[in-house]
């Protein structure tokens, strides 16, 4: 099982409504978020592209933030998901500095945060909160290693990236293009 | 002193900490591939032995010294049995806890400027060169003080020959290191850097070094600090300009 999103960019508007399902959903502290949308424009007036993305964790398939961790706090579960065991967390940071997406966030009561892809709603048979409240459901997850699965058939149909391949992480979060 | 410090050391890394009060979780496991486990576990064995070796010559220092209790007494006399082991022992675990730093940083991959494997033995000759001179400043005997000044030169030879390899690295390397590159060469932290670091810590203490062992007379003080601001400002640099390095996308 290889748990992961794709992301149509042609499709998102930047609504941020993921990232409010987010917050909502997991009780992020507020001024807080464990996903975010950027823009980046192509190009120059008139001629221009705009991309938008929302972004998160990538639940790396070779997580830098797990190999640092020094308690063991980071971890991957079932599906390649990485999450973070609160009460194991010395909130030492090497894992913020570890990451190329800057998904993860120092909480206000100490521990490490971020996305857990909805672990908890996924164990009930649930898409992960931004997935199921984006209105242009330009928001993908499954398994992998299902070749049925929605994500495997977008992953197969469509051109995609993935963000920094160079780093090494292989990211599981993959943006159709 | 070096106990004292080393706890001085171990209270602001304790600060640093966003959730101080299970820092003990530290000491539930053994994580191999995190070199903040390492850290964690070798400043667990050499905080104790450094006390402890410090301890055994306190009764030289001050000689109307006793210990309360017995098992102190007993306690002295078998480090005092076995200092050479110890002192082989120590000199291992300072060198991992020298290079520890420098390793802990340049294993982020998310930070291009720390993300070399140079950074470590940069920061060993680095630590390794503040120590020689803290001996050179603080050492009552003579030929002591000769004979670290001597280290220090090499060592501080050594230090500017990896700066060099280090950026020669890093401009052959991806785009991320290039950039993280000028940040030194033409970006903000230039003058700091080589101003600060590499001419006031490095060089001008070298020629001070070497006029000392001609023998002009110049206060063992001024190299000395030299270095160790040095020291400390090239530790500031690195960490507050790895931390503005990242990957683009």
């Amino acid at each position: 099982m290889r748990y992961a999103m794709a992301i149509d960019t042609k499709k998102c508007v930047g609504c941020s409504d993921c990232v409010i399902a987010c917050q909502i959903e997991n009780e992020v502290p507020v001024g807080y978020c464990r996903d975010w949308v950027t823009e980046t424009v192509h190009g120059s007036y008139p001629m221009l592209e705009l991309e938008l993305r929302s972004e998160r964790c990538n639940h790396c398939d070779n997580p830098p933030c797990v190999r640092c961790c020094p308690t063991g706090a980071s971890h991957v579960v079932e599906g390649g998901v990485v999450l973070v065991t609160p009460n194991k967390c010395i909130g030492c940071g090497a894992c913020i500095e570890s990451c190329p997406y800057e998904a993860r966030y120092s909480h206000p009561d100490g521990h490490v945060d971020k996305c857990t892809f909805c672990i908890h709603r996924i164990r009930k048979g649930l898409q992960p909160a931004c997935v199921a409240v984006c209105p242009t459901r330009c928001m993908y997850f499954g398994d992998l290693d299902d070749p049925s699965s929605e994500v495997s058939e977008m992953l197969r149909t469509r051109k995609y990236k993935v963000l920094a391949p160079e780093a090494g992480t292989k990211p599981q979060v993959y943006y159709l293009v | 002193m070096a106990p004292f410090l080393l706890v001085l050391g171990l209270f602001f890394l304790f600060l640093d900490l966003k959730h101080k009060l299970f820092f003990w979780r530290l000491y539930t496991t053994i994580r191999l591939e995190s070199p903040m486990s390492w850290g964690a576990w070798v400043l667990m064995v050499i905080t104790p032995l450094s006390f402890l070796w410090s301890a055994s010559y306190l009764k030289e220092l001050v000689p109307t010294w006793r210990w309360r209790w017995k098992f102190l007494e007993r306690l002295e006399g078998l480090v005092i049995r076995y200092r050479t082991p110890i002192a082989w022992v120590m000199i291992l675990y300072s060198l991992i806890l020298g290079i520890y730093t420098g390793i802990l940083l340049s294993a982020f991959n998310a930070r291009p400027l720390w993300n070399t494997a140079l950074l470590g033995p940069l920061f060993l000759v680095s630590g390794l060169s503040t120590g020689a001179a803290t001996i050179m400043w603080m050492s009552k005997i003579h030929l002591e003080r000769r004979l670290f000044t001597r280290i220090d030169l090499i060592l501080i030879g050594i230090e500017l020959f990896l700066i060099i390899h280090l950026f020669m690295g890093f401009l052959a390397g991806p785009e991320v290191q290039i950039e993280a590159a000028s940040l030194f060469l033409n970006g903000r932290y230039a003058l700091p850097f080589w101003g600060l670091v590499v001419v006031m810590g490095m060089v001008l203490p070298f020629f001070l070094e070497v006029l000392e062992l001609r023998g002009k007379k110049i206060p063992a003080a001024i190299p000395a600090i030299l270095i160790l601001a040095g020291g400390l400002i090239f530790r500031i640099i690195m960490v507050e300009a790895g931390e503005a390095t990242r990957y683009l996308y």
